[in-house]
């Protein structure tokens, strides 16, 4: 039986329609994505400044970029920042888990106002934060209204404090988040371990540091990967609670990519911070992207 | 870990009293912020420079608020931060409704019509995800300006549908592959084909992600800046690029209460959207946390 | 002519071959058993013919038509999934009727067929009923219901019983055979329990890695079982494999601290004789060894041996009593009679019935006859 001529064609139709529903997307992605990065990676090799040239300039660029103080102090931002970001919502969010995890009542009150703020922009973090830690109008002044004459909290004004005020904005943003990751971390726990080592006369500070803590590990590597990727990215809570300032203070490769770009006529140099700045986060995210999607096999 | 095991009655009492101290000093410690928000809104600027920021308003008034919804200097004419709250919805809408079809297609094709190569067009999608964005804006404006979408609303909705398609992608692939194979291959024998089988078997019992995929897009392009910053002019600019446009303006006095309302608007959506549906809120941070 | 015909087929994923040049014929009305171990292939066959998987080589045909090429909506066959494969978001009378709905039947028309299907499964009282609150038997009886409506010419089940608990297993085997007597339509099988496939089938197709291994009918299978696989694989408790040597017309099958067991045959299948001093297996099943007051279980006529064995253990089973004995280095197990008064660790006298006995190769499994 030989199927007829339309039928044949439907049956095409039928095999690659799945496919083309897909290409759409498919052709988003590649030029918008991975065009983009050729393009900007291009464009990082040539001599381009207000506007994009083509003339290939080797890698001049990336010499004058690593030339430039105000990379060095943003690359040094980004690991202070970055680091102690990552640290702290870490430990808090894990340390907010753990005591959420002791049978609370009110949790369901407590959960989401830990986590309230990662529902907000940057932005309005940034605003809200730049208030309250100006020492004329926000917590120094409070203290001394309140009769701490001598409290001084002027970090956001002080060159060498002011990145730590992004940290501080940052993991008020951030550690709620950790937190509800490291919470159903350990909801997923086995509750038969939890008896086992009960039974084995485990204590509470030895069930937690031996059994659950461990276990948690995929966790913490999620966490990690998270917070790396919004810490390398973050732009807007700098624009918005220091503008990188005082001076160039709190700079971070995503705000000074921004302005050798746009205001300063340093496409070619932009360009290749941008090209640094995607290289460090692949470094991160491919391995472990690539470690997750092995797993499921 | 029950409290039974515990020799001491007494310091288990005080343990327990401790650990709800340090639990609601915490809770203090993140609500702090808003509540300054919201206090110094509704306070007359006098009564701010002079004050305490943590008290009560002497004086209540509703006036920054207007000040800041119709009335501010924030572009060159006095408007208020009203036109620029549209502009994010009229972005906002499209953008999440476009890109979650999308999502939702791509993550049925990835899932129940599998082809080769179909995990690596699946693992492109999801470095998408990931990328700093600075690496795309300068070719981002060139297509932006070559297409005559410059500095429109529809070039930003074209920006966060691609930007926001790995993700989306992401829930519904994830979503779906967790449903039944057979009951896909019972709905082939059954006579439906591709698109039966996703609008009348996938497609209602798609809600939950649906919801959280919506919320997770709505928040982040509600939320975005670096797009909004570069890409649109002073016709088409989102909320969140007018509220800091609005704060860190240099000219004039600083109307802090007018600051204070307006990054209460701008942050009023997604603060809704978190107060009613949080649950799928932290499901989509869990499900763009934890991938593959 | 036969109205199933799977004729030479094959089906690789990639380099990997799942199916290897399967023939099977079914005649209309017959009842298919395709069964074997997990990663056998039955599943995929059963795909193949159902059209959601696409054959490498090889014809199937449906009454004469060559079905290869058409969508399994286009095929007149209705399936019933392991999993049910309800449709969650509907209730039970619309997921009975989705596929009349798909073939465009108007939507008066479709309710009289799903309350007909429902009255014969006796589920009308469960049409409003979403999926998620059936209990299993109930969900089988809606995926059958489903499979029923469309009035196919073939149904297809994949492993339909394996998540019910054991009692509901036995009551729906009994109704889908009866199911298949009232309509006889023809079916085919996937299982992977050798019983689902005794009771059910017309024809059982036993495979393994791909490759029919016998095709033929239960009696067929069970007592003339082609290969050592077959014969292990089909009945439970599994048929004894002792390694015996071959003397002239008699086995002798090795004892510790006993003379070997010796079963004198007045004539060995002529196979045999080939094997002369040398080792074979030999296959008896643990009905024909029984005690000596069971011997109503080797009918007259029939060859049979008596001898004393020691019993190591006892397992009674109710109406039997399973004794376990040792031969050839192999636990031997034996059926004998519930009311055997033998103990473990004593002699019993035990009756071999020889018209029972099968011979297979030691090295390469294949059946001496």
């Amino acid at each position: 039986m030989q199927p007829s001529l339309p039928s044949k064609a439907q049956a095409t139709l039928r095999e690659v329609l799945p496919r083309l529903v897909l290409s759409p997307s498919l052709f988003l992605i590649l030029l918008f994505v991975y065009g983009f990065i050729i393009y900007t990676g291009y464009l990082s090799l040539t001599d381009s400044r207000m506007l994009p040239s083509y003339e290939l300039d080797g890698f001049g660029n990336y010499t004058k970029l690593w030339g430039q103080r105000n990379w060095l102090i943003a690359l040094q931002n980004l690991a202070i920042f970055g680091i102690l970001y990552i640290a702290i919502c870490s430990v808090l969010g894990l340390v907010l888990a753990i005591l959420l995890d002791q049978k609370i009542r009110g949790e369901g009150i407590l959960r989401p106002i830990y986590l309230y703020p990662m529902a907000l922009s940057f932005i309005v973090t940034g605003t809200a934060w730049k208030w309250f830690l100006d020492p004329g109008l926000g917590l120094e002044n409070t203290m001394h209204l309140w009769g701490w004459e001598s409290f001084t909290f002027n970090w956001i004004k002080d060159r060498n404090m002011a990145i730590y005020t992004v940290v501080i904005a940052a993991v008020w943003q951030s550690s709620g988040f950790v937190m509800a990751m490291f919470l159903a971390g350990l909801r997923g726990i086995d509750s038969e371990i939890l008896k086992a080592a009960q039974m084995d006369g485990a204590s509470r500070w030895s069930l937690y540091t031996r059994i659950v803590i461990p276990q948690l590990r995929p966790v913490f590597l999620s966490a990690f990967v998270v917070l790396a990727h919004l810490a390398i990215k973050a732009y807007d809570l700098v624009i918005a609670l220091t503008n990188g300032g005082p001076g160039r203070a709190t700079e971070l490769p995503a705000t000074f990519m921004y302005s050798y770009t746009f205001t300063r006529n340093q496409m070619g140099v932009g360009a290749s911070s941008a090209v640094i700045m995607l290289a460090m986060i692949a470094s991160i995210i491919v391995p472990y992207l690539y470690s997750e999607l092995r797993e499921r096999r | 870990m029950s409290r039974s095991t515990q020799p001491s009655f007494g310091i288990e009492k005080l343990l327990r009293a401790a650990l709800y101290s340090v639990l609601i000093l915490f809770a203090v410690y993140y609500l702090l912020p808003l509540f300054v928000m919201l206090v110094n809104s509704v306070k007359t600027l006098d009564e701010i420079r002079g004050g305490n920021m943590m008290s009560l308003p002497e004086v209540f008034t509703f006036e920054p608020w207007l000040v800041a919804w119709s009335k501010a200097q924030i572009g060159v004419e006095p408007t208020g931060l009203s036109p620029y709250f549209i502009n994010s919805i009229m972005m906002v809408v499209p953008a999440v409704t476009i890109s979650t079809a999308l999502g939702a297609l791509n993550g049925y094709v990835l899932t129940k019509w599998r082809f080769p190569g179909d995990k690596i067009i699946f693992g492109l999608m999801l470095f998408a995800c990931f990328i700093p964005f600075q690496i795309v804006l300068i070719p981002m404006a060139r297509v932006l300006g070559i297409i005559g979408m410059a500095g429109t609303t529809s070039g930003l909705v074209l920006v966060h549908v691609v930007y926001g398609l790995g993700f989306t992608t992401l829930f519904f692939r994830n979503y779906y592959a967790a449903f039944p194979d057979e009951l896909i291959k019972a709905a082939k024998m059954d006579g439906a084909g591709f698109w039966r089988t996703f609008t009348r078997i996938l497609l209602p019992s798609s809600g939950p992600i649906i919801v959280v995929t919506v919320i997770w897009q709505f928040t982040n392009i509600w939320n975005d800046f670096l797009f909004g910053a570069s890409f649109a002019d002073f016709d088409s600019m989102p909320m969140t690029v007018a509220l800091n446009n609005l704060v860190s303006s240099s000219t004039g006095v600083k109307e802090y209460n007018v600051h204070f309302a307006g990054a209460v608007l701008a942050a009023l959506p997604t603060l809704v959207v978190y107060v009613v549906s949080g649950r799928y809120f932290v499901r989509g941070l869990m499900a763009g946390a934890v991938k593959g | 002519m036969s109205f199933l015909q799977i004729d030479k087929v094959c089906k690789s994923f990639g380099t990997i071959k799942v199916l290897r040049d399967i023939s099977l014929d079914v005649e209309e009305g017959g009842f298919l058993v395709l069964v074997g171990p997990s990663g056998c292939g039955k599943s995929t066959l059963l795909n193949t013919i159902a059209g959601l998987e696409k054959l490498t080589t090889g014809e199937i045909r449906i009454d004469g038509n060559v079905i290869d090429d058409l969508p399994p909506s286009e095929r007149n066959i209705a399936m019933v999934f392991q999993s049910y494969a309800l449709y969650p978001n509907m209730n039970v009378g619309q997921n009975i009727a989705f596929g009349l709905e798909m073939r465009g039947m108007p939507k008066d028309e479709r309710d009289v067929k799903v309350r007909d299907v429902a009255k014969t499964l006796q589920i009308e009282h469960l049409l409003d009923r979403k999926p998620g609150q059936l209990s299993g038997g109930q969900r089988q009886r809606v995926a059958m219901g489903r499979a029923l409506v469309r009035n196919p010419q073939l149904f297809l089940f994949d492993e339909p019983l394996s998540n019910l608990d054991a009692k509901l297993r036995v009551d729906m085997r009994t109704e889908i055979k009866r199911m298949h007597q009232t309509l006889g339509t023809t079916i085919v099988y996937v299982t992977h329990d050798q019983i689902e496939a005794m009771t059910l089938g017309t024809r059982i197709a036993v495979l393994k890695d791909g490759i029919v291994q016998q095709y033929g009918t239960p009696a067929e299978i069970y007592n003339d079982p082609s290969n050592l696989f077959v014969a292990d694989f089909m009945g439970s408790p599994a048929m004894n494999l002792i390694p015996a040597v071959v003397r002239g017309n008699a086995v002798e099958m090795a004892r510790t601290g006993e003379n070997p067991l010796v079963l004198d045959f007045k004539q060995l299948p002529g196979d045999v004789a080939a094997y002369e001093g040398r080792n074979i297996i030999v296959g008896i099943r643990p009905e024909a060894i029984t005690d000596a007051d069971n011997r109503a279980l080797v009918r007259d006529g029939q060859q049979a041996v008596t001898a004393s064995c020691l019993i190591d253990v006892v397992e009674p089973a109710g109406a039997d009593i399973f004794a376990i004995t040792s031969l050839g280095g192999k636990e031997v197990v034996t059926r004998l009679h519930q009311d055997w008064s033998g103990q473990a660790n004593q002699h019993a006298e035990l009756v071999f019935n020889l018209e029972k006995v099968v011979f297979f190769d030691p090295e390469s499994g294949i059946r001496l006859r």
